[in-house]
């Protein structure tokens, strides 16, 4: 997050209704993930790089596990 | 295509400029061009990268795949890691250097292994389309009076799902919000891609929060409220 903050996990009535506001589709997701990641790893403002990238992630469980394989990855060094 | 992902553009790739690019992107780029007299030895790296990125990715999610042998596993990675490096090749006029090219790259073989373990884990399982497990949903409330509030809620989910969407979204709704089916599982199963399913589940969650605001329910209010 760009403010630091840990997101709250989505909750099972979050996947059900999903998110909110506008949102990536999965393509566009996957288009962006790593400049996502990288900015979120060099403690940028990822979400203003990626508008709706976190979004989705919070309404497609698969993209946010392809997001947090790419963090964990990249982190592992 | 790469792992059930399509593109919903269909402009094309969009033309790569060179100029932002740090040394070792550009040098990847370079060496992996058509043509380019050190290309087999670039090739033979990067699936060395990729196996590597595949292999993470298999061992971050073994837990789904129970008692399998390592050599299964592997294998999966290889095919992931062989899978991915045809990806980048065919998209790599589309690498911008917006990140850095390693980066850009793992995301291709991390999306092959976790696709392909998924897909492996769900092979001999059925997949729920109805029935969902609204048990799943369960309340942080601690007063009577929300109690009754989120009963409410839930009967109007309930409601809403049955009488507002179609069959179809109905049970890409239930199969992934309710009922945990990965969705490259659930678009193998029903011969359609990841990314037209999230749009038939966007679709499907759009006219779920119509119908509960037409009934007055506060849909802010339930995602914060209830969750599990």
């Amino acid at each position: 997050m760009s403010d630091g903050a840990t997101p709250r996990p989505p909750g099972r009535l979050d996947l059900v209704l999903g998110p909110a506001g506008p949102e990536l589709t999965c393509e566009e997701c996957f288009e962006r993930l790593d400049v996502h990641v990288e900015h979120e790893l060099a403690g940028r403002d990822a979400d203003a790089a990626v508008p709706g990238m976190r979004a989705h992630l919070e309404g497609c469980p698969a993209c946010a596990d392809d997001h947090a394989s790419l963090a964990a990855l990249l982190a592992a060094g | 295509m790469t792992a059930g992902l399509t593109s919903t553009t269909g402009g094309g790739p969009v033309p790569a400029t060179a100029t932002d690019l740090d040394d070792e992107s550009a040098a990847w780029r370079r060496s992996l061009a058509a043509g380019a007299p050190e290309r087999d030895a670039a090739m033979a790296r990067l699936h060395a990268l990729l196996l590597r990125a595949a292999r993470f990715e298999v061992s971050r999610r073994a837990g789904a795949l129970g008692e399998r042998a390592g050599r299964e596993l592997d294998d999966l990675a290889m095919q992931a890691a062989d899978d991915a490096l045809l990806a980048v090749l065919r998209k790599l006029d589309s690498y911008r250097g917006d990140s850095r090219f390693t980066t850009w790259a793992y995301k291709f073989a991390l999306l092959e292994a976790a696709v392909k373990v998924r897909r492996r884990s769900w092979r001999d399982r059925e997949v729920p389309l109805e029935d969902a497990a609204w048990e799943r949903i369960s309340d942080r409330r601690a007063s009577p009076h929300d109690d009754a509030h989120a009963a409410e809620l839930l009967s109007a989910i309930r409601r809403a799902i049955e009488d507002a969407l179609t069959a179809h979204q109905r049970s890409v709704l239930v199969a992934i919000t309710l009922n945990d089916v990965p969705i490259d599982v659930l678009a193998e199963r029903l011969g359609t891609t990841r990314g037209a399913l999230y749009k038939t589940l966007h679709d499907a969650r759009r006219k779920l929060r119509a119908a509960l605001a037409a009934g007055g329910h506060d849909v802010g209010e339930a995602r914060e409220g209830a969750s599990a």
